[in-house]
């Protein structure tokens, strides 16, 4: 952290329950995936606010730009969020989040809004797109970083390990992906629906450097992240741990909230939660 | 017997050759083409790239997905890069990361697809390209391309890269004669290509199907009947006037592709006569049924798809014509 210190921890926090509630009534309205983004909210607030990325709002194809690959799209309604609130397009848009007219997709379309790089919805495809940035900045002689957020259901897909083994051997460097490891898929916990056990040592053999961190914990998030920029000579997959539905107690305790909202009591029971508990 | 033979079209080497030939030469004028590769370069022809620039090579692997994600990262950054493998495991494979990177997006990324149709003919149908019209089509961002010949070839990578978005371009290792000469051959994208004149009936054909059809034009003429041959080389945009022009014309229209009958060119050409002015058709291709192993021109024996069967087709539709006139 002591290279950050002009980020505050705390305002970060506070930032980060905002997007919760932000993200709770974008997901109330037409449904989305709210257990999903919620596990994602304080790495998001650390890529887009704790100096992670580099990034130019109102130049959002600046060509030396950090680039962020949201490979779970699932998890649209807290990009949008921590887009808007970084001064990318109006905030008061979110409130048409899946609206015909507006272009706040369901899961995201590459340049429809600014800041979106990449078109997903369909998993397992964002770390190969992120690998085609890499070998643009090759070819370009540019520097910037490249991070992709993927899910942990998401790697039970082939394409995934493609490109694992793809970016080692193309010595691809300066690749971060991040991956949300909230334990849950779709239809139940990840160890019983189709274990990606071991993890880490899958990621290590397959010539990665691997970080774990608390995916809840922005200053941890940093921390890991200094040392992650650390590495040159590797792409590196940072797992967080994290838990799907984070901040809302009967949330986090069924996954079978992935991919619906919450009805209106319950979004004013999960409402008082977010605003009376802090998160880390 | 050759493709062309009859036509007395001049004998070339395997169009794939002339893939790589065209590829080497714009990637050389431009160094924003990349080439990637599901490690069939030296069966595509993508090779000569890697030989002469291989910075700007990137055999992927067996791993098709992952080439067709990596080449729209590329092109999200400005590159033109060309993704190239055997037609069926390109498409087949990559299909969803075709629609969602690439055709949703609407990025600059150019499939080459070699050995197309039956070309493969003994491997079986397994590694066949028969569908990749029905699945390119369904795509609607994406222009597809059909070469029929060398100077197709060249023209149509040409002709990609000046186009800013994705296209499909469908190559073969099958020898296909010259239907054109260098100083005289018009591609435009778009633009069918009128290559047998004739007012009796129509065959709109495309690719290997275009030297069969001339084939088929000498066989139809030696009986008086004069067959207006169209090298159809883009599937979209479609040509609909020059269609149209065919259909008022000529009153009978058959197609002919290396392709499943449901969902390639045919299907195409025929919403076209459908909806504007409907003549006879008839449709010469793979007969929505798994070709088995064997030579090519035993393949397309047993899918109707000779000269002979060509030229059967278009005779039945000019004495149906016939027939209607005398009513």
């Amino acid at each position: 952290m002591e290279e950050n210190k002009s980020i505050n921890i705390q305002e970060l926090i506070e930032l980060a329950r905002g997007f919760r509630l932000d993200v709770l009534t974008m997901t109330s309205r037409y449904s989305a995936h709210l257990s999903s983004c919620l596990s994602a909210v304080e790495i998001m607030t650390a890529l887009y606010f704790g100096g992670i990325l580099r990034y130019r709002a109102d130049d959002p194809k600046w060509p030396n730009r950090d680039r962020f690959i949201l490979s779970k799209g699932h998890a649209a309604p807290i990009f949008y969020t921590v887009l808007a609130h970084a001064g990318y397009f109006d905030i008061a848009r979110l409130a048409h989040f899946r609206e015909i007219g507006d272009e706040l997709h369901g899961h995201p379309i590459q340049d429809t809004l600014p800041g979106v790089e990449f078109t997903s919805g369909s998993l397992g495809q964002g770390l190969s797109f992120g690998i085609g940035h890499v070998l643009a900045r090759f070819q370009n002689g540019q520097d910037y970083w490249t991070y992709v957020l993927m899910g942990d259901g998401e790697c039970e897909a082939g394409q995934v390990w493609e490109a694992a083994m793809s970016a080692a051997h193309l010595k691809v460097n300066q690749l971060v992906a991040i991956v949300d490891h909230n334990k849950y898929q779709q239809t139940g916990p990840i160890s019983r629906e189709m274990s990606l056990a071991p993890f880490v040592d899958k990621w290590k053999s397959f010539g990665w450097h691997t970080e774990e961190c608390n995916g809840h914990d922005i200053a941890e998030i940093l921390a890991v992240n200094e040392r992650v920029r650390r590495v040159k000579d590797q792409p590196v997959v940072l797992i967080a741990h994290t838990v799907k539905g984070k901040g809302i107690s009967f949330v986090e305790a069924d996954y079978s909230f992935h991919g619906r909202g919450l009805s209106p009591e319950q979004a004013s029971k999960a409402r008082e939660e977010i605003l009376c508990h802090s998160v880390n | 017997m050759p493709l062309g033979q009859l036509a007395g079209l001049k004998p070339a080497k395997q169009l794939r050759e002339y893939f790589g030939e065209a590829i080497l030469e714009a990637a050389t004028n431009n160094s924003k083409i990349v080439v990637l590769d599901g490690d069939l370069g030296n069966s595509t022809g993508a090779s000569t790239v890697r030989k002469a620039l291989p910075d700007r090579f990137y055999n992927i692997g067996i791993a098709e997905s992952n080439m067709i994600s990596i080449s729209a990262g590329l092109a999200a950054c400005g590159f033109i890069p060309f993704a190239t493998s055997l037609s069926s495991f390109l498409l087949c494979n990559a299909f969803e990361q075709i629609r969602i990177s690439v055709a949703i997006a609407n990025l600059n990324v150019k499939l080459v697809g070699s050995h197309s149709g039956m070309t493969t003919n003994r491997e079986g149908p397994s590694s066949m390209s028969i569908e990749d019209f029905a699945l390119s089509l369904g795509l609607p961002t994406f222009t597809v391309l059909v070469p029929s010949d060398p100077v197709t070839m060249h023209r149509a990578v040409q002709a990609s890269v000046e186009i800013n978005g994705p296209v499909y371009i469908r190559s073969s290792r099958e020898p296909m004669p010259y239907i054109y000469s260098e100083d005289d051959c018009h591609f435009q994208v778009g633009k069918a290509n009128v290559v047998h004149e004739g007012n009796d009936v129509t065959i709109i054909a495309c690719g290997l199907m275009v030297p069969v059809t001339l084939d088929a034009a000498v066989i139809l003429e030696q009986e008086g009947i004069r067959a207006r041959v169209l090298d159809m080389h883009t599937l979209r945009p479609l040509d609909q006037d020059a269609i149209l022009t065919a259909a008022r014309e000529t009153a009978a229209i058959v197609t002919a592709e290396e392709h499943m009958i449901t969902g390639g060119m045919g299907s195409a050409v025929s919403q076209v006569v459908a909806k504007n002015c409907p003549v006879p058709m008839r449709f010469i291709g793979i007969q929505d049924r798994y070709p088995r192993s064997g030579s090519l021109e035993e393949l397309m024996k047993s899918m109707d798809m000779l000269p002979a069967d060509v030229a059967a087709a278009a005779r039945d539709l000019v004495l149906i014509k016939r027939n209607q006139a005398r009513i």
